[in-house]
């Protein structure tokens, strides 16, 4: 059977891949930056606006890290705005469940829900580093391991005070208690259009996919590339039988960057250009370091790699991100080996190894990647990821779009009175003791 | 004629401040959780070239326009039961339908966090173009307490058995003001973490921003630490509007302190003139510009003389007793109203927050009555601004003076 591809689209993120040197690069914070590309992808029949978090800004070395673009909204405003200007766009927040009360978040995205007529969806990460608790109440007070036994406990909470209206609307009073909660009372929200949000996770580790198996309804992954990818779908999808669900009831969505161009070799010479915006000299000295581990300065990004290795044992010199590599001295020797082959520079090299755009070509071409994967279950669909704010989207809009929509694998346009999580394929929300109940049998 | 006109606001909450309003013939109940009940009102609203609206939040369920307890009154039928929608996302969603009205919305202190609250009150002054504020309050009850389940509140008792310790509750609310106070003031200290040029995108050193403008907050509290900067950059009024209701001598303070609005219930002029005088002695230690006073009023208005007194009884009847309420309430043709706000204004009020008795009636009979009552004599703005001109963010349409300047730049 024909699958049909799911959409996501991107709000640029805070890192290099994000070019403001750009002249046509617009601002990260006005509002009209976000209503550009919610409306954008609204007009081409996207299934959602994704936006990420980070609740403190890097440091690197011990300095806010001002390389790439810094600062953001707060995210469940910006998105009830969105829902002002957009007509049917699903839109995807990524809150902690670290750093915010379940009671809270449940109304907001109750809130968020009932303002979108049924719009909302929730990227639910988790972050134990004491470094962004410096910004909290709480402190930071997480082990590794505990944190998705309170993501899962948070979700299972907000979703017991999603129903804890009756259908009638009256409020029943609800009392939770677990490992991480003990709360009772009455909620302020009746029942929203969905029900319950859909819901992301975006963790790549063992404890994040079993996570997506147990308790979310879509997967926010890197693996964007069509055999990294077919690997992850089986990985992921070979979980859910646990939990009494169905393959199709969990949707695996990379983010993907790209680049177009009207002929294969003008695709080619766009990407050169973009790379060379995404890595400045200085961006390459600051992204060798988070390999090295250890202050770089002094190297010349036209120049060789460091004749020595880092250092593992050495403390983190980022914060306030997730560790990008898990072995740094075998990157490390692998770049090494990249860069004496090829004959490249430091800032060449990062150019080189630090690629992350999935999809290069014309239109036709990255609407048959896209197709093709979707199609041989490498995934169900795509988080188009721009690298220009506000107008990275627009021609991905107007020349891939209609093409998948010609091949009949995505809507010429949306169907009346239905929810995100109708138009994502999810059905209607499996009720909250459902979910407990299967995690507690699957465990 | 700007100098003589009078600052108006209206105050929403639900199907409006009488327990009854959700029965009139005019409510919509149904739709008291969709966007386009909302929209509808805060265009009203605009159309009558009201100030700001203000939305009521609380983080359980409260009877619209009351300061009672749950569960609610006799004569409280079970569809009276309240619902709120988080009032800070219900202001993000009317932001961009509006142009002009200032947007504050009430923001529980007591249970969150302060980083948040200024992420978001920053970001709704992006969405709405510099006309957003917000008004913090506390939350006191054992039962909102349960909803978080992190601290545990005393009682406040209600029979001798119940334990009643008035002094005990009084010294856990001086705590909540203290705390909201700390609250405010590190929302503030966010806003200012970025300075207005941090910004500076300088291609040949490959710099985004200049970090020597952004700045740690480092604020050390007995509730709370917070380090900073902020995630958001310094929003477009620089200082969003921090506005507080206050009731007594506590709250006073707080709001004295901490607010650049207060909203105050005297029973008459008189009244009004002796909180004035009892906030300003508060105020003195302040820096910067005297906070603005206006008074709450509840507010029943129809055409035909005796009307809104009517119409009022006849909405107590529907409950079974007199609705009482923290603030006056008046009732009356809008000439009779008008005569009567700007009577009170003398007092030294620079305006006042009308709360509308029932939903839309009473909106439509401030914005379509009222208002040009007002115009005819001479007391209130006959248009509104140009969006993004000087004048036109929502602090100096308050008359809170220019911009502030950043606490963290250096004065050149």
């Amino acid at each position: 059977m024909t699958k049909q591809v799911i959409l996501g689209a991107h709000f640029p993120g805070v890192n290099n891949h994000t070019v403001w040197t750009d002249p046509a690069a617009g601002s990260q914070i006005a509002f009209s930056s976000f209503a550009h590309l919610a409306r954008t992808a609204d007009a081409a029949g996207f299934d959602f606006f994704f936006l990420a978090e980070g609740l403190r800004l890097r440091e690197q070395r011990g300095k806010i890290h001002d390389l790439d673009v810094v600062g953001r909204p707060n995210t469940m405003t910006v998105l009830s705005a969105l829902a002002a200007v957009t007509g049917h766009l699903g839109l995807i927040g990524t809150i902690q469940a670290t750093y915010n009360e379940p009671y809270e978040i449940a109304r907001q995205f109750a809130t968020l829900d009932h303002l979108s007529d049924g719009r909302a969806g929730w990227n639910v990460v988790t972050s134990p580093d004491a470094f962004t608790g410096e910004n909290f109440r709480r402190g930071g007070y997480l082990d590794r391991g505990d944190r998705y036994v309170r993501a899962a406990e948070f979700v299972q909470a907000c979703r017991e005070l999603w129903e804890s209206w009756t259908r009638d609307n009256r409020p029943d009073p609800f009392r939770i208690k677990g490992l991480n909660f003990d709360i009772s009372g009455i909620f302020t929200v009746p029942r929203s259009p969905q029900l319950h949000p859909v819901i992301l996770q975006a963790g790549d580790s063992d404890g994040g996919r079993e996570f997506a198996a147990h308790s979310a309804d879509a997967v926010f992954t890197r693996h964007a590339s069509y055999d990294a990818g077919r690997a992850f779908y089986a990985d992921v999808k070979g979980r859910l039988g646990r939990y009494g669900r169905a393959p199709e009831s969990l949707k695996v969505l990379p983010g993907a960057g790209f680049v177009l161009g009207d002929t294969p070799a003008e695709a080619a010479e766009r990407v050169r250009y973009v790379r060379r915006q995404q890595v400045s000299p200085q961006t390459a000295i600051m992204l060798l370091e988070q390999v090295w581990n250890t202050d770089l300065s002094a190297f010349d990004p036209d120049g060789p790699l460091p004749p020595f290795d880092p250092d593992p044992s050495a403390e983190s010199i980022i914060q306030g991100r997730a560790r990008m590599y898990d072995d740094p001295v075998a990157v490390a020797r692998k770049w090494r080996a990249v860069a004496e082959e090829k004959k490249l520079s430091i800032r060449d090299l990062i150019i080189e190894v630090t690629r992350r755009e999935t999809f290069s070509g014309t239109a036709s071409q990255v609407a048959e990647a896209i197709n093709r994967s979707v199609q041989d279950d490498a995934c169900d669909g795509f988080i188009m990821v721009p690298y220009l704010i506000p107008d990275g989207l627009d021609e991905f809009a107007a020349k891939v779009v209609p093409l998948l929509a010609e091949r009949g694998v995505f809507r010429s346009e949306y169907e009346e009175g239905t929810t995100l999580r109708d138009r994502m394929g999810l059905g209607p929300a499996r009720p909250a003791p459902d979910w407990a109940a299967a995690r507690r049998e699957g465990m | 004629m700007p100098n003589t006109s009078i600052h108006l606001a209206v105050a929403l909450d639900g199907a409006g401040w009488h327990p009854a309003a959700r029965r009139e013939p005019d409510a919509r109940p149904r739709e008291l959780f969709t966007a386009g009940y909302w929209v509808g009102l805060a265009r009203e609203a605009e159309a009558g070239l009201v100030d700001f609206l203000t939305i009521e939040d609380s983080l359980g369920p409260r009877p619209w326009g009351g300061v009672a307890p749950w569960p609610p009154v006799a004569g409280t039928r079970a569809g009276d039961i309240p619902g709120r929608l988080d009032a800070v996302l219900l202001a993000a969603r009317i932001a961009p339908l509006t142009r002009h009205i200032g947007l504050i919305p009430a923001v529980v202190t007591t249970h969150t966090e302060p980083f948040h609250a200024s992420t978001a009150i920053a970001t709704l002054d992006y969405v709405s173009e510099g006309r957003a504020g917000w008004r913090p309050r506390i939350s006191s009850s054992r039962d909102e307490a349960a909803h978080f389940g992190r601290r545990a509140f005393p009682a406040l008792g209600r029979s001798p058995s119940a334990g009643r310790d008035d002094e005990a509750f009084a010294a856990h609310e001086r705590d909540l003001f203290d705390e909201a106070a700390d609250y405010v003031e590190v929302v503030r200290r966010l806003w200012d973490s970025w300075e207005d040029d941090a910004v500076i995108r300088d291609v040949p050193t490959g710099r985004f921003i200049d970090t020597d403008k952004l700045h740690y907050i480092d604020f050390e509290g007995r509730w709370f630490s917070v380090r900073g900067p902020s995630i958001t950059p310094r929003p477009p009024q620089g200082q969003p509007v921090v506005a507080a209701l206050a009731h007594a001598e506590v709250p006073y303070r707080f709001a004295a302190r901490a607010a650049d609005v207060i909203f105050i219930t005297p029973r008459d002029p008189a009244h009004a003139a002796e909180i004035i005088s009892e906030i300003n002695a508060f105020a003195a230690e302040r820096i910067g510009a005297p906070p603005s006073v206006y008074a709450d009023l509840t507010v029943f208005l129809d055409d035909q003389p005796g009307a809104a007194a009517a119409r009022r009884a006849r909405l107590d009847d529907a409950v079974g007793q007199e609705y009482r309420s923290d603030s006056a309430i008046i009732t009356g043709t809008p000439p009779e109203i008008a005569g009567l706000l700007l009577e009170w204004r003398a007092a030294g009020l620079d305006g006042f927050r009308l709360r509308p008795g029932t939903l839309p009636h009473d909106l439509e009979r401030i914005t379509r009555g009222l208002v040009p009552e007002l115009q005819r004599r001479g007391a209130f703005r006959s248009s509104y601004g140009v969006p993004g001109r000087e004048g036109e963010t929502l602090r100096e349409r308050l008359g809170l003076g220019p911009r502030p300047a950043n606490r963290y730049a250096e004065v050149p």
